[in-house]
């Protein structure tokens, strides 16, 4: 009996392929978009998760300075710990600029490893060019040193000559270098300090107590869980949009069910009487959904891992860029997105159904409802959707209020978006009532009836495309507020000529001296140095920098508030400046005090803009800098001259001085090189926006075929009574703009309410700053104008099949009608 | 008895005007025998032979079918009744679109698990199906499709056919076609035959005809 009555029940699929395609693909296209998402993220935290596996090194934990200053620990504190009997492995870490890359590098102690894995890391199996253990090992401690890569880091690096030699492996972290402890010391000029102690074996708690106060132990990644909290928002947005294109392709799944139940009623009525319960037809039609779910779960997540692959290296260099975080650019099968995938599958196919079998359950087998019961039911559920929607979106605004957290950020968003798609029904059904009521022409008047007929079998679909149409206007819209922000924000940021960079402080020196020289030459040169302590406050990184007082720093820097005479109590040593990131994370402001070690300044004077940095920022006057840190590094300038010296004094630098052109950036070359990270940064959203606006599309044209049969019925009478099957194609296209520009009607205030979340909520939680929000009209026209050209794309084929319909198929009509 | 029914009421709160559709009625069934029920449209006929195919529940009184007691029977021993005792013809023939008129056939017996090929293959060239076995239903005549409804009810050989207007849908010609071979049908299986039916001169043609009119049998 199972098999016979699913046989009939899968019999519907052999009839309708294309609505089986339609069901497969949405499934499919939610679960790739879906999977895509969660593969990214577990890549990258992956990749965050080999680079604490590796500088953490092992479970005993690290000593380190009381401050996270990695300057404090000295040299001598080592040899002290050592005497007293504690097993150590130092470390020296810091920013290594090489061949014109920035890298970290990290030096362990190769004779005394913390950990089996680096020593495997070092192995000659992994330097085939190696002969033997002890030789691979000599040349790591042996001048001129050799340095672990990873092959992605080495291709920028072996680009230009490097007076060491590389070992590559991929379990080091793309843009982290390891080398002996020897090696680091040296090229990071940190011959007197150390950045941490490994332990080796456990402390006990005699040990911890013996410990001097500047030292503590610490058991957390040095870094790698800052990593993973600094990147989480990242991810989280990322989360969110493939979430949303999820719930898109949902709404396609939602459609094709319910109108694949509401096709099979009759069939269901004629098992029930050939003596199928109700409660076997409802497991025979789970047994169904189950494995065409199954079947669009594996294609999805096929589909989903070549996606990410494709989008993983756009993510790399964002996250690498924006954070510094080490992502590897290839991508490989995880477990944890195989279940995801599958499980927000199978959970988006339950959903989808949920409604559906709930009709099925209750449906009365011996009549259907008559189409006017159901018509005036279908107006209740418009009611009730627009009562459901505002009190969605209410449900948002008290989120937003009550949780004060990125969380509450998303809530509210969830909230406004899913509240305005369940709205969009009654709206749409009161606009195209409207129209009907102030239209005089019977072809008309009949458009706009037949119109909010559909709506029922179209309102899924539209949905959909309100969520996508709404989700490309807000999200423009921030990019770019956002990218005109930063545009001006550089052009006050960047007001140096040239930046150099040397590769140490010994450099450093020669170089400025030779520029104070150059500068009897050229008056209008001006010299101003970019100093920085690091140190950790309150559980976050800071950079201290010193400025010198100049005019470009007074006239140019990006403050967002200031009190009066802010830049004369920064360089008289009364005042500092903050960045708003910093601001917005300790709660401060200016008039307040910031909470640095005594010695420092510690009045607020200011907040300024700083887009894109992850860390928290101070300036003060570079005296008092160097009072407190006289040690701070000296290797990097801006020069402030006239545009036309610049190349010039380029070229003069060249031939002078030991700096290659790789020391040196001009302004334009900074510009355009923060651009493009910028960009590349909105790329990945791009690209899932572009899809869920695909799918938006895919969505229309799928119901509008399902909803093709249906149609011919009532457009049967029309053609009887004098319209061409050409008016009647053309008013079938019309009909599609129609809805879907009504559709942007409301996309519109929802995408810009959408962009003011994403600035001025989700941002300031997520980033720590805020952006002014500016209007695109054009952009917003170009995005309507492509979601009417979906919709129209959507409809041709629909309007094509009316226009070549043959008379004898809408006679067909008339003869069934006995 | 195939059927009995005795003191059978149905009321449909609020739209009879306070009188049960159906006022303790009575009937009795014999195997292989024929009742034609007539009545005025809403006089409550489709509405007995769906309670009598235990689609619908009843108020009071009691409907046997092949001796076993509907009012006993929970969802599950209803269908398992329909499945096996029961087979039904509507007006509008009900046959699945997306199975093709052979597959349509076998279907009932196939879920009673009582599929016997020699009989279908038998039904099939008695009612001149023969030639349509692999086409889809949209591409047969009312006619047609309604023969295919009554191959898959006789499909099953079921002891008692309820027929809801088998002929309502056909003209005059293939309405009398139809019946003659449903009846030739029924003869063959000693089936018992319910059919429900506005039309004296097809009641006419049945061994017994009650008429129902204001709840009451006459």
């Amino acid at each position: 009996m199972i098999s016979a009555a699913l046989v009939a029940l899968l019999s519907h699929w052999r009839r309708h392929r294309f609505q089986l395609f339609t069901l497969v693909t949405g499934l499919a296209l939610a679960a790739a978009l879906w999977t895509a998402v969660q593969a990214i993220n577990s890549e990258a935290r992956a990749s965050y998760g080999r680079a604490e596996a590796m500088l953490v090194q092992n479970q005993h934990g690290y000593l380190a300075s009381t401050t996270g200053s990695s300057e404090q620990l000295q040299l001598s504190d080592y040899v002290a710990l050592r005497r007293m009997g504690w097993d150590l492995s130092p470390v020296v870490q810091g920013e290594w600029n090489i061949a014109g890359q920035q890298i970290d590098l990290v030096g362990f102690d190769f004779l005394n490893p913390p950990s089996a894995t680096l020593a495997e890391v070092a192995s000659p199996e992994s330097s085939p060019s190696a002969k033997t253990g002890s030789s691979a090992l000599v040349q790591f401690l042996q001048p001129p040193g050799r340095v672990l890569l990873h092959p992605e880091t080495a291709k920028e690096i072996q680009r230009a000559e490097t007076p060491f030699s590389v070992q590559l492996s991929t379990r080091v972290p793309p843009g982290t270098a390891l080398a002996d402890v020897s090696f680091a010391s040296r090229v990071l000029n940190r011959q007197k300090d150390l950045s941490r102690l490994i332990l080796l074996s456990p402390p006990g708690a005699q040990d911890l107590a013996s410990l001097p106060n500047h030292i503590q132990h610490r058991t957390g990644p040095p870094m790698g869980g800052e990593m993973a909290k600094l990147t989480e928002s990242f991810h989280l947005n990322l989360t969110a949009f493939g979430f949303l294109s999820f719930a898109v392709g949902l709404f396609i799944v939602q459609g094709t069910i319910s109108l694949a139940l509401e096709q099979r009623r009759g069939q269901f009525r004629t098992l029930r009487c050939l003596g199928v319960s109700r409660r076997m037809l409802c497991t025979l039609l789970a047994v169904e959904i189950t494995l065409i779910t199954f079947i669009a779960a594996c294609i999805g997540l096929i589909a989903g891992f070549f996606l990410a692959q494709a989008l993983l290296p756009g993510v790399s260099v964002t996250l690498s860029g924006l954070y510094g975080a080490p992502v590897t650019a290839g991508l490989s099968l995880r477990p944890s997105w195989i279940i995801s995938g599958f499980a927000m599958t199978f959970l988006g196919a339950f959903v989808a159904s949920s409604q559906a079998f709930f009709t099925l359950w209750t449906l009365p087998v011996l009549q259907l409802p008559s189409t006017q019961a159901r018509g005036q039911k279908v107006i209740r559920s418009f009611r009730a959707g627009a009562f459901l929607g505002c009190g969605l979106i209410l449900c948002g605004f008290v989120a937003l209020e009550i949780l004060d957290s990125l969380t509450g950020g998303f809530v509210f968003l969830a909230g406004l978006m899913l509240g305005a798609a369940v709205f969009l029904p009654f709206f749409l059904n009161f606009s195209l009532r409207l129209g009907k009521l102030y239209s005089h022409r019977p072809l008309v008047q009949w458009l706009w009836a037949d119109t909010a007929a559909q709506l029922p079998g179209l309102s899924l679909a539209l949905m959909a495309l309100l969520l996508a149409l709404a989700t490309n206007i807000g999200v423009s819209t921030m990019v770019s507020s956002f990218r005109l922000t930063f545009l001006g924000w550089m052009d006050q940021r960047l007001s140096a000529a040239i930046y150099i960079t040397t590769e140490d402080d010994a450099q450093g020196r020669a170089v400025e001296a030779w520029l104070r020289q150059e500068q009897n030459q050229q008056p209008g040169l001006r010299i101003l140095p970019i100093r920085y302590h690091e140190t950790t406050l309150q559980g976050g990184k800071i950079r201290i920098y010193g400025l010198r007082d100049d005019p470009s720093y007074r006239n140019n820097w990006p403050m967002i508030s200031a009190q009066d005479g802010a830049w004369d109590a920064v360089f008289q040593g009364a005042g500092l400046l903050i960045n708003e990131q910093l601001s917005y994370r300790l709660g401060l402001g200016p008039g307040d005090q910031l909470n640095l070690p005594s010695g420092w300044p510690v009045k607020i004077t200011g907040t300024y803009a700083d887009y894109g940095n992850p860390h928290g920022q101070v300036l003060i006057s570079m005296s008092q800098l160097l009072q407190n840190t006289p040690e701070v590094e000296n290797r990097r300038f801006g020069l402030h001259l006239p545009p036309s010296e610049v190349q010039n004094l380029i070229n003069r630098i060249l031939e002078e001085t030991e700096l290659t052109r790789e020391n040196l950036t001009d302004q334009t070359s900074v510009k355009a090189r923060s651009l493009a990270v910028f960009d590349q940064t909105f790329r990945v959203t791009g690209a899932l926006n572009i899809l869920t606006l695909a799918v938006a599309g895919f969505a229309i044209l799928t119901s509008l075929a399902t909803l093709w049969n249906q149609r011919l019925p009532q457009l049967a009478p029309i053609w009887a009574m004098g319209v061409s099957r050409r008016t009647l194609a053309g008013l079938d296209l019309l009909r599609s703009l129609l809805i879907a520009a009504l559709t942007a009607c409301l996309a519109l205030p929802l995408g810009l309410l959408l962009a003011w979340v994403l600035l001025d909520v989700i941002n300031a939680k997520a980033f720590g700053w805020r952006l002014p929000m500016h209007l695109f009209p054009l952009d917003w026209l170009r995005l309507i104008a492509m979601a009417l050209l979906t919709a129209g794309l959507a409809a041709l084929i629909s309007a094509w099949r009316l226009f070549r319909l043959q008379p004898s198929d809408l006679l067909k009509v008339f003869s069934n009608d006995r | 008895m195939v059927l009995k029914i005795t003191d059978l009421t149905k009321n449909y709160p609020g739209t009879t005007c306070g009188k049960p559709l159906l006022n303790k009625i009575s009937l009795q069934l014999a195997p292989a025998s024929s009742l034609a029920l007539t009545g005025e449209s809403g006089s409550g006929k489709s509405t007995l032979l769906h309670l009598i195919a235990a689609l619908d529940n009843f108020d009071s009184g009691e409907i046997y079918v092949d001796g076993q007691a509907l009012s006993k029977l929970d969802e599950t021993g209803a269908a398992a009744l329909r499945r096996s005792t029961v087979s039904l013809v509507f007006q509008s023939f009900n046959i699945i679109p997306s199975l093709t008129v052979s597959e349509n056939i076998s279907l009932h017996a196939k879920l009673a698990k009582r599929r016997d090929t020699t009989w279908e293959d038998h039904l099939t060239q008695r009612l001149g199906l023969t030639e349509l076995g692999h086409r889809y239903p949209e591409q047969l005549s009312g006619g047609q499709q309604q023969r295919v409804a009554i191959a898959r009810a006789m499909a099953l050989k079921p002891k008692l056919l309820l027929a809801d207007e088998p002929t309502g849908n056909l003209d005059e010609d293939s309405s009398n076609a139809v019946l003659e071979l449903m009846l030739d049908l029924i003869r063959d299986c000693e089936t018992s035959l319910f059919l429900v039916t506005h039309s004296r001169a097809i009641a006419a043609k049945l061994q017994n005809h009650l008429h129902l009119s204001g709840g009451k049998l006459s």
